[in-house]
């Protein structure tokens, strides 16, 4: 139980997709003017994430790595993902209208989303189990949330402040973007 | 590698038909229109409209939260084929595009060397941005890299130029620029937009009522492209065959050239222009925003009525005109003559404003045909009372009804009207102003043999425009200044035989800073004249007042004009809006075309239920300080185009126009003398 506590603060905290390796910065850019649709976007990567870590595990573990196929994970991946994704709206759709509604773009946007991508390929490269897979893909899914919602919240601040002309919209938030990764650094050693 | 081929095959077979499968089991109906009118947007997802990706702005078109234009990279031809799809009215499709006020010129030089980062960008955030001044275009191009429709190229002196056929108004750009150069305008933004004292505006262009973008289309006339200059005056004023030929265009009194030189012929190029479009013979396409369902009653067809109606009709609301006479042309067509302004050419000019989808009343008199109750229940939101300044001021002396005897708009209008007069052979008539000239340039071509002003002061006193009496001059008119009329003596049949007139001398000047005019006593002279007509200043008629209670709050000067205030021309009564002579008192039609899109500012803030407010750090009558100078170094004088005319043989015999249009080689003469104020970057230490 303890190794999973560790896990989950790890993935959320310390290596956070967002802030600490990089990841998903399309997004973590394009959706975070305003807090209502960083809301939206948070949930739909949770709920993504976790269906992706789960599949691609699966896929690994009885198909590529079976028949010896590990060089075409990415390829087998991106299928995947893509074809999750195009199914769980359409899923969606019919059977939660509301949620569907609720998502709305976001979803079809995860599609190309470099996050949910990375977080595959980090529990194939970890070697996780399937528990492990589904809740490290669940916490990164968390931190991704977190760290756009907080941002979020910064650059609504932002849009009041009086910002010189040559820096605003998308050159602050960058600026802001660093400083929000350099505090998540101070979580390096917690663990 | 079979392996694979093999496990990839197997692996899209899977996902495809799991998918196939899935859009059999979760099918959901959806709107097939949604598909079809995204079929018709540009696939960009580029979120311009403001919705998340072309899919999301077919849903908002088919549910009718979006209009069909809503897609800007796919323009107006998509527009019209969702709004065939959708069944429904797709107004015209209101463009946006980016300006660049700047038109270049000569780069003024730096005044230090940068060594950073080519990037506006950059240079605005270390240094502010100013490499010469405060305005001026940085010239790295930011505007260039930023836009994704290759519609922006530096132009050859290093300012951005836009393609407005590539432009589909996304507004990169103006988030790109860091000084605001480029800005992104829809249409009823440029035409709502009055001059402001921030705007980079030349003295002609500050000084014209109209505020008429004179250097813009000047430059246009430069460059040849004659359609250009006729869409830019028509952003300012529709009635551009009309001014000119009758605009005094007090816009020349303060051109910068005219401190060292002669002033640049403006009004000749405008009509120089005005009749290339009239040759023509078509009219040019004139866009108008999406209809609003509102409506607005215009009242009175003259300049400021159809200035008015025009510019509401263009921004999507829909008007109707009410006019008491049988045709629309208010004072331009019943008071300025045929040979200044001939009827068939105001005809056509008016064709083009009613083609807009402007419905005019004419044979409708305010307050006798119809009155405000009915335009309430007719249902117009806003009512703009432009009827002008019709009654003439009388002597006041005895004799003055007398047979030959007739007042100056009356005698303009009847004239006008068709109507036939039985002139004698002497005529007098009295007053010093533009009617006043009117009439005795219209005597001597209806063959009055001896035709006389009488006016109480001098020459250099003439209110008329100095063009004007020059041209009487030459038609043979009479002049005796310094005369006071004291009564009209008549035969035993009651006509006017004689005029009776009191000479006066000049005084001290009055409050108008003229030399008040004294009487000399004991110099009563008789003027002999069968025909004498009174045309001393007009004053409008507020009959319709009475006619209704509901007028009873409508404030009135106490020089009979409507009361309202003066930037946002709204009366006492909220939605009814004023302009033109029933506003200021008879004057210019410049002015009263100007007052109308003011009114129309107003009425389309008030149909949109926005504040009616007037424009922020407004340029109301005044100049920008500074601006008016003393002195311009380096300038060449040439002379200025003359007005072609017809020889005064030909003029006084018939009725045709007397002024004739300049040559296109004088007219491009003409625009080269034009200095370009506020559109090159002009360093006055420098010249």
């Amino acid at each position: 139980m303890g190794d999973y506590i560790v896990l989950i603060i790890s993935c959320i905290f310390i290596n956070n997709i967002l802030l600490a390796q990089y990841l998903g910065n399309c997004p973590f850019l394009g959706t975070s003017k305003k807090m209502e649709t960083a809301v939206g976007m948070a949930f739909a990567v949770v709920f993504v994430l976790v269906m992706a870590g789960v599949i691609t595990w699966v896929v690994n573990q009885y198909v590529l790595t079976r028949f010896g196929l590990e060089y075409l994970r990415t390829i087998a991946f991106i299928l995947v993902i893509a074809s999750l994704v195009q199914f769980v709206e359409m899923f969606l759709k019919k059977s939660i209208p509301a949620l569907y509604a609720g998502l709305g773009i976001f979803l079809p946007l995860i599609t190309t989303n470099c996050a949910v991508m990375g977080v595959c390929l980090i529990n194939v490269n970890e070697e996780y189990t399937f528990v492990q897979a589904i809740v490290s893909s669940f916490a990164y899914a968390i931190g991704f949330g977190l760290a756009l919602i907080l941002f979020a919240g910064v650059r609504e601040r932002i849009m009041l402040a009086r910002v010189p002309k040559p820096l605003e919209d998308t050159s602050i938030g960058l600026v802001t973007a660093g400083i929000l990764s350099l505090t998540f650094f101070a979580f390096k050693g917690m663990v | 590698m079979i392996e694979a081929l093999i496990f990839m095959l197997c692996i899209g077979a899977i996902c495809g038909l799991a998918l196939s499968i899935a859009s059999k089991v979760f099918y959901v109906y959806e709107d097939p229109r949604i598909a079809k009118v995204e079929d018709f947007f540009a696939g960009a997802n580029c979120g311009g409209c403001g919705y998340t990706g072309c899919s999301a702005a077919a849903v908002a078109v088919v549910d009718g939260k979006a209009p069909p234009g809503v897609c800007i990279v796919a323009g107006s031809e998509a527009a019209l084929k969702v709004a065939a799809l959708m069944g429904l009215d797709p107004g015209t499709a209101e463009p946006i595009t980016s300006y660049n006020e700047c038109k270049g010129g000569h780069r003024a030089t730096d005044k230090y060397y940068y060594s950073g980062l080519n990037t506006c960008k950059a240079l605005a955030a270390l240094y502010g941005g100013k490499r010469d001044c405060e305005i001026g275009c940085i010239g790295f191009g930011d505007c260039v890299k930023s836009c994704t429709f290759d519609a922006i190229h530096m132009g050859p002196e290093g300012y951005p130029v836009v393609d407005e056929m590539k432009c589909v108004g996304c507004g990169a750009c103006e988030k790109a620029c860091p000084k605001s150069i480029l800005t992104i305008r829809t249409m009823s933004e440029r035409l709502l937009h009055f001059n402001e004292e921030d705007d980079a505006l030349a003295p002609c262009r500050q000084t014209c009522p109209a505020e008429i973008d004179i250097p813009k289309y000047i430059s246009q006339i430069q460059s040849g492209d004659y359609e250009g200059a006729v869409n830019t005056i028509r952003e300012r004023n529709p009635l551009l065959l009309s001014c000119g030929r009758v605009c005094p265009h007090p816009c020349e009194d303060y051109c910068r050239r005219g401190i060292e030189d002669e002033a640049v012929s403006i009004n000749q190029l405008k009509r120089f222009v005005a009749d290339f479009e009239l040759d023509s013979e078509k009219h040019l396409p004139i866009p108008c925003a999406p209809d609003t369902g509102k409506r607005a009653a215009v009242i009175g067809g003259g300049p400021a009525g159809l200035s008015c109606a025009y510019f509401l009709r263009r921004l999507g609301h829909s008007v109707t005109i009410f006019e008491s006479m049988p045709h629309l042309g208010g004072m331009i067509r019943y008071g300025i003559p045929e040979y200044r302004l001939p009827k068939a050419i105001l005809d056509w000019e008016i064709e083009g404003i009613l083609n807009l989808g402007v419905e005019a009343r004419t044979n409708a008199t305010f307050g006798e045909d119809f009155d405000i109750g009915y335009l309430a229940a007719e249902g117009f939101n806003a009512i703009f009372v432009g009827v002008g300044a019709w009654v003439d001021y009388t002597l006041k002396v005895e004799g003055e009804n007398l047979g030959g005897c007739y007042t100056g708009i009356d005698f303009l209008s009847r004239l006008a009207g068709g109507e036939k007069f039985p002139l004698g052979r002497r005529a007098a008539v009295i007053g010093g102003g533009n009617s006043a000239i009117d009439c005795v340039r219209n005597l001597i071509r209806l063959g009055v043999e001896e035709v006389w002003i009488v006016y109480r002061r001098t020459r250099a006193e003439m209110p008329a425009n100095e063009v004007e009496i020059e041209a009487a001059e030459h038609e043979g008119v009479k002049f005796q200044f310094l005369a006071a009329p004291m009564k009209v003596i008549g035969d035993e049949e009651g006509n006017a035989t004689h005029l009776e007139y009191q000479k006066m001398e000049l005084g001290e000047p009055d409050a108008s800073g003229r030399r008040r005019p004294v009487p000399i006593e004991g110099s009563e002279t008789l003027l002999e004249v069968d025909t004498l007509i009174t045309a001393i200043g007009q004053r409008p008629d507020m009959f319709f007042k009475e006619k209704s209670k509901r007028l009873d709050p409508l404030e009135i000067t106490r020089w009979n004009t409507i009361d309202a205030n003066p930037e946002t021309l709204q009366s006492s009564i909220p939605h009814i809006f004023t302009g033109g002579d029933s506003a200021t008192g008879p004057s210019l039609v410049v002015e009263a075309i100007g007052g109308g899109r003011r009114a129309a500012r107003s009425i389309h803030q008030y149909l949109t239920e926005k504040p009616v407010a007037p424009v922020k750090k407004s340029l109301f009558k005044r100049h920008i300080p500074g601006t008016i100078f003393d002195s311009v170094k380096g300038i060449e004088r040439t002379p200025r185009a003359e007005m072609p005319e017809l020889t005064v043989k030909e003029r006084i015999t018939s009725f045709i126009e007397v002024d004739q249009v300049l040559s296109e080689e004088d007219a491009q003469k003409e625009a080269n003398r034009c200095l370009s104020c506020c559109r090159i970057c002009y360093n006055k230490d420098v010249g």
